[in-house]
């Protein structure tokens, strides 16, 4: 009975969504293309041979670059930037009064938006694959199944992150400036723009103990097939959720004791 | 005595818009932490990029942080002026409140060009110059007067290009309403300008020299301090930005006979 009825929740809050989501079809497709970071790159990278220094071949780094492409399309999150302008804006208090914590409501418009996403990041995947044909290759199933999971549990950390601080706007309104400053290591550290075995030793002594290199980098691996240590790096994402989850909690109820429901 | 007006005008805008942003005290000095550690994180991309050979582009690495300065001044310049202000527009067009906008007796494209102003934008810029003085240092670069007057000119033309580029994004604002996201297209094209032009792709290289002249705002300017610019680049560079400050003037007048004036 339970049961049923959250499913029944989960479907109707993913439909609504996803149809939100379709209003805004070229806006997202914006979305897509402002990712190709990772192409230009890839551009540099092999234009100036800099693969030579970490004994990665061409075609297997521009897979690297593609697959991070992907796991970046599929792991954005923006929920601060949402959860800021309702708090300022009081649309907060309507969804308190509901019996479903706002971030599930925040959860779903991320996973239709992410649905809605995929022809188009499909669509410049083609597009790179015309002028890569070299680089075309098929993972098999075991390993498209475990990679989409390792972005699903990329994109559920750094949701888990990115709800923390949006927690943080009942004390201090404005959140959105510590995600910009934690999107600083995120977008260096990850993998996004160069891979993480091509750092120096001073950097790669420590980073396997952060989360970043389990958002992009070991995800990319795994799918494009380049070396990824898959039972470990499964472990620390697990083990960054773990640890993150009870924070959301607590400084969610700790927050919302905090809230003024400014504008109304 | 036009001028004189616009610049009293001008000197109200920033009294104003300092008062509202100073509400914010910590979120500048995130801001600010955030803007050096973004450089850091650049710097630290370039070093591994030169780390194979210690050439970029057949930059070296001390040439190609030149570059790096000049796109930090850059990118403070836009986050100072250009990206408050611009992101404006998107709400007047949507909340129609670009009326009150062209009912004042003020030139409507200087009024929403300058109406804000984002004071953490200032550390970058110093950042920028500071990192310049720092490679004059280390290129040995003896300066002279003519040499800072070429540097001048082109830095204002790259600044003339950067604010036309941001205000014809802006602008289609007009026809579609939300283009927030294509601003955010804009940036991540920008992001390339962090490097020489050199080490990307012949096919790059054109696209970024004649659909977005990326290239003449960040790499000319730097071969000046080389002194390896060519005269003909340097005009180029001036012709080019006065054609776009122009073109971007007209596309404004020319956008807002569609403008429908939403919701009022």
């Amino acid at each position: 009975m339970m049961i049923n009825l959250s499913i029944r929740k989960i479907y109707t809050l993913l439909k609504v969504q996803y149809s939100n989501m379709l209003e805004y079809r070229v806006e997202i497709a914006l979305w897509a293309i402002s990712g190709i970071i990772p192409f230009f790159m890839l551009n540099i990278w092999t234009n100036n041979n800099l693969n030579e220094s970490i004994n990665i071949s061409d075609v297997m780094l521009s897979r690297y670059f593609l697959c991070a492409f992907f796991v970046r399309q599929f792991s954005v999150v923006w929920v601060v930037f949402t959860f800021e302008e309702d708090a300022l804006l009081g649309k907060v208090s309507p969804y308190l009064i509901q019996p479903l914590n706002p971030f599930i409501r925040y959860f779903a418009q991320h996973i239709a938006e992410q649905i809605t996403r995929f022809p188009f990041a499909l669509i410049i995947a083609s597009i790179f694959f015309l002028i890569n044909p070299e680089s075309i290759w098929v993972p098999n199933l075991n390993i498209l199944f475990l990679s989409l999971i390792a972005t699903f549990l990329s994109f559920i950390i750094q949701f888990l992150i990115q709800s923390i601080i949006a927690c943080f706007c009942f004390w201090t309104e404005k959140a959105s400036s510590i995600e910009r400053l934690l999107f600083i290591p995120t977008l260096f550290l990850s993998g996004l723009l160069a891979p993480v075995i091509s750092f120096p030793e001073y950097i790669k002594s420590w980073i396997y103990f952060t989360p970043f290199p389990y958002l992009i980098d070991f995800p990319a691996n795994l799918l494009s097939g380049n070396p990824a240590h898959t039972a470990r790096s499964f472990g620390m994402q697990i083990f960054w959720i773990v640890l993150f989850f009870p924070i959301f909690k607590k400084i969610w109820a700790e927050g919302i004791k905090k809230y003024t429901a400014m504008g109304s | 005595m036009n001028i004189k007006k616009y610049l009293k005008v001008y000197t109200k805008f920033l009294n104003t818009s300092l008062a509202s942003e100073l509400e914010y005290k910590t979120n500048i000095i995130i801001d600010l932490i955030t803007a050096f550690f973004s450089l850091l994180g650049s710097l630290f991309l370039l070093s591994i990029f030169s780390k194979n050979s210690g050439y970029i582009g057949g930059w070296k690495f001390e040439q190609a942080l030149i570059i790096q300065s000049i796109y930090t001044i850059l990118n403070g310049i836009t986050n100072t002026w250009f990206n408050p202000n611009l992101t404006e527009i998107v709400k007047h067009v949507r909340e129609g409140t670009l009326d009150f906008v062209l009912l004042k007796p003020i030139d409507s494209q200087f009024f929403i060009s300058s109406k804000k102003i984002n004071p953490s934008g200032f550390l970058e810029i110093l950042l920028g110059f500071c990192l310049l003085f720092y490679c004059i240092n280390i290129n040995q670069i003896n300066l002279n007067l003519s040499f800072i007057c070429f540097f001048l000119i082109t830095l204002f033309c790259s600044i003339g290009i950067l604010y036309s580029l941001w205000f014809f994004i802006s602008t289609t604002t007009i026809w579609f309403v939300k283009t927030w996201n294509a601003t955010e297209v804009l940036r991540s094209f920008l992001y390339i300008g962090r490097f020489p032009l050199t080490s990307f792709s012949f096919s790059l290289r054109i696209f970024f020299s004649i659909v977005i002249p990326i290239t003449f705002i960040t790499t000319i300017p730097s071969e000046i301090f080389l002194g390896i610019a060519e005269k003909w680049e340097i005009f180029l560079e001036i012709t080019i930005s006065g054609i776009f400050l122009f073109t971007s003037r007209r596309f404004w007048l020319f956008a807002l006979k569609y403008y429908t004036s939403a919701s009022s």
